[in-house]
């Protein structure tokens, strides 16, 4: 069983784990980049098309102190101030350093491009042309990564297990897809960068590596995680008809800026009938949109495949070609003609704003166990402005690579094989489950994924969510130590399913405990039982492991001292 | 309602590991108007045969660039390859290492454990 060594070990190679890496061999560490996927392509970072959001003022003036001010405005009171602090104090460092970097930010006059954004009251959104931001990021940290000989990458290899003792990170447990193999790794500090949750459920915006496997191997190591009811429901993802090479939440910056009307299955407008403003302006916060449409829907006034249209028909063809620019192709080469149809739009999971506990360092409350990017719970409360994820990678990233190197000066590891042996002996009880039949964890997976849509998605109650926690209980409890796997060892996906589905069900059950303890609706959180804010919820949910089982308490949001900066 | 179209795709998968002779597989898949090959792989997958080994992240973004195969004879991204009702033939790239079935050995060299 090959067994790596190094100071810093980073779970995850987004845009939050590759600027890890960096920020961390700057720092002197050595450092492994681990990825279940390739490095830099498996997660949400490439995958991002619009924006990122920072108060560099080069558009117009601002202040990241105006922006920490719009975060906490959409975060519903539930914002850890000094992560949201954090974010948007070191957003422009981070921008303007992924532009040295190579990153060719939009530009017009001599400055970098910033445009408006919902519920960010200056313009501060950069882009990369066109519609290529994320994956021009990506490129950008690839290249970077690849430049530092301290950083060791690795592709293929999927994390299932941290390894403890007394309360500090060791190391992890690691499976090699390409053959099967257990690979342990020992580290003085270690990086949860393993991305959001969004696969959990059947609509979704997610890529195949989105099971919220940070939430879970943090949460099985000790931490603790926040705010797991709070999940993004994007409220125009695409639909039908069925489009393939674009990514799903494409809409939404042409919407905003060429005026699309959001329709219900009769072709009426009707988000203003749920408080919104919606007549050709784009005003209406992320949430507001998402209930409105299902609303709809549920009152059988949806679009036919049980979302909303949008439509772009009131535009002549000459505008919709100078917005769309070569997209309106790809569109036409899917058959999407849009002067004479309108296409189908509707929530899907897009972003976790939950997840794990950290200090301003990053930190866990395990000792070396760091997370950062969209692993993070609490910068963004109860609901995120569009824009702040990526810059919350990059600076999430860049400050748990430094405080993990900085640790990593002071540490060294008690390693012992014997910590293995758990994760070691759970993959030989699933091979020695090999079978040319029964159920297979993809199986499974695809059942959890609408069972979370249908009782743990945009719209909850009581009696859905508790229905899904039953289920979870019997899948964790039944299913799991009894699902098949084929006999394959090179390449096995089903192993890695197993995984991935240990985890998620894992991180399901967080989601649906918070959100049933949760007896409000707030931001993301719809409860219908619940329909109002109730202000004795104005604290944040923390949930840990205990003795096996999940537990939660409420806690006071974290705020920022009066006179600024809290954060060293 | 949804109109369910009733049309089949067969997709004839190349099978095997570099270390044997290989084999072709079909599997019938109910087609939708507008799917792609990459769908039609993961569908069999939940569905038909969970063993098929394909490599593929961002599934309809076309933006992580790991799903190339050859779809009847041509290199493609499955995502973006149209299914079509009939016959469509799908083998791993000819030009890389073999892993197995559809999965190539696509990694850069020093990402390698
Ligand atoms: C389609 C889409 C569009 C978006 N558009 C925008 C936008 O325009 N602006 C914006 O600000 N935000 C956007 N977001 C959100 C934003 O992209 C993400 O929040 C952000 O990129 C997360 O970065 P990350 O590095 O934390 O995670 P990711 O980029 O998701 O990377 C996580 C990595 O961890 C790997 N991984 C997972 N589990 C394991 C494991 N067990 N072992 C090893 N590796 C593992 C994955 O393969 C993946 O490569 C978008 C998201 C999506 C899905």
């Amino acid at each position: 069983m090959p067994n790596l060594t190094t100071d810093v070990l980073i779970v995850g190679a987004g845009g939050a784990g590759m600027y890890a890496a960096i920020a961390a061999a700057r720092k002197g560490a050595s450092v492994l980049l681990l990825d279940k996927s390739l490095v830099g392509r498996g997660g949400a970072t490439v995958m991002a098309q619009m924006t990122v959001a920072a108060a560099i003022g080069q558009q117009e003036p601002d202040d990241w102190t105006i922006h920490f001010e719009d975060t906490l405005k959409a975060g519903r009171g539930l914002c850890n101030e000094e992560l949201s602090a954090l974010l948007c104090e070191e957003g422009p460092k981070r921008i303007l350093e992924m532009e040295q970097w190579g990153t060719r930010w939009a530009r017009e006059n001599g400055h970098i491009k910033q445009e408006m954004a919902p519920g960010h009251s200056r313009r501060r959104c950069c882009y990369v042309d066109f519609l290529n931001t994320g994956p021009a990021v990506a490129a950008t940290l690839r290249r970077k990564v690849g430049e530092i000989s301290e950083i060791r990458r690795i592709s293929n290899v999927t994390i299932i297990e941290i390894v403890t003792k007394d309360g500090r990170a060791l190391g992890a447990v690691g499976l090699n897809v390409l053959d099967g193999e257990v690979v342990t790794f020992q580290a003085k500090a270690v990086i949860l960068a393993a991305g959001g949750l969004t696969k959990l459920y059947a609509r979704n915006s997610a890529s195949a590596n989105m099971g919220g496997e940070a939430y879970a191997l943090a949460l099985w190591a000790g931490a603790e995680l926040v705010d797991m009811e709070f999940v993004q429901f994007f409220p125009i993802g695409h639909l039908a008809p069925r489009l393939v090479g674009m990514d799903p939440i494409m809409w939404d910056p042409f919407r905003y800026k060429l005026g699309g009307k959001l329709l219900n299955g009769q072709f009426e407008e009707f988000v203003d009938r749920y408080g919104g403003t919606d007549f050709g302006q784009y005003t209406a916060t992320r949430d507001l949109a998402s209930y409105a449409i299902l609303k709809e829907a549920e009152a059988g006034r949806g679009s036919p495949h049980g979302g909303a249209y949008l439509d772009f028909r009131h535009i002549p063809e000459n505008q919709l070609r100078a917005a769309f620019g070569p997209v309106i192709d790809r569109l036409l080469l899917n058959g999407i003609d849009l002067t004479k149809t309108p296409v189908e739009v509707g929530p899907m999971a897009h972003y976790h704003m939950g997840g794990v506990r950290v200090n301003n360092h990053m930190e866990t409350r395990i000792n070396g166990l760091y997370a950062a990017g969209e692993a993070v719970g609490g910068a963004n409360g109860a609901n995120r402005l569009s824009g702040n994820a990526i810059t919350e990678a990059f600076v999430f990233g860049e400050r748990a690579g430094s405080s993990a190197a900085e640790a990593a000066q002071h540490l060294h590891v008690d390693w012992e094989p014997k910590l293995a042996a758990a994760a070691f002996e759970r993959l030989n009880a699933l091979r020695s489950r090999q079978s040319s039949d029964g159920v297979r964890p993809v199986a499974l997976q695809a059942e959890l994924q609408n069972l979370m849509w249908e009782n743990a998605g945009p719209f909850r109650t009581g009696a859905k969510l508790a229905a899904a926690l039953a289920r979870i209980q019997q899948m964790q409890r039944d299913d799991l130590p009894n699902v098949t796997v084929t006999d394959e060892t090179v390449y096995n996906l089903d192993l890695l399913d197993w995984c991935e589905l240990r985890a998620m069900l894992t991180t399901a059950e967080t989601v649906v405990r918070s959100a049933l303890a949760r007896n409000e609706s707030r931001g993301a959180h719809q409860r219908e039982d619940f329909p109002d804010s109730n202000e004795s919820m104005l604290k944040n949910q923390v949930v840990e492991l205990r003795k096996g089982e999940i537990v939660s308490h409420w806690t006071a949001p974290v705020q920022l001292h009066p006179g600024g900066k809290s954060h060293g | 309602m949804v109109d369910r179209s009733i049309k089949k795709a067969v997709l004839r998968v190349r099978r095997g590991t570099a270390n044997d002779e290989g084999r072709y597989n079909d599997f019938e898949v109910p087609f939708e108007e507008g799917m792609s090959v990459l769908d039609a792989l993961r569908w069999i997958r939940v569905n038909l045969d969970s063993s098929l080994a394909i490599r593929y992240s961002c599934i309809n973004a076309n933006a992580c660039k790991t799903c190339m195969a050859l779809v009847n004879g041509e290199v493609e991204y499955t995502c973006i390859a149209k299914l079509t009702p009939g016959i469509i033939t799908v083998e791993p790239l000819p030009k890389r290492p073999l892993i197995r079935d559809l999965v190539t050995d696509t990694v850069p060299e020093e990402e390698k454990l």
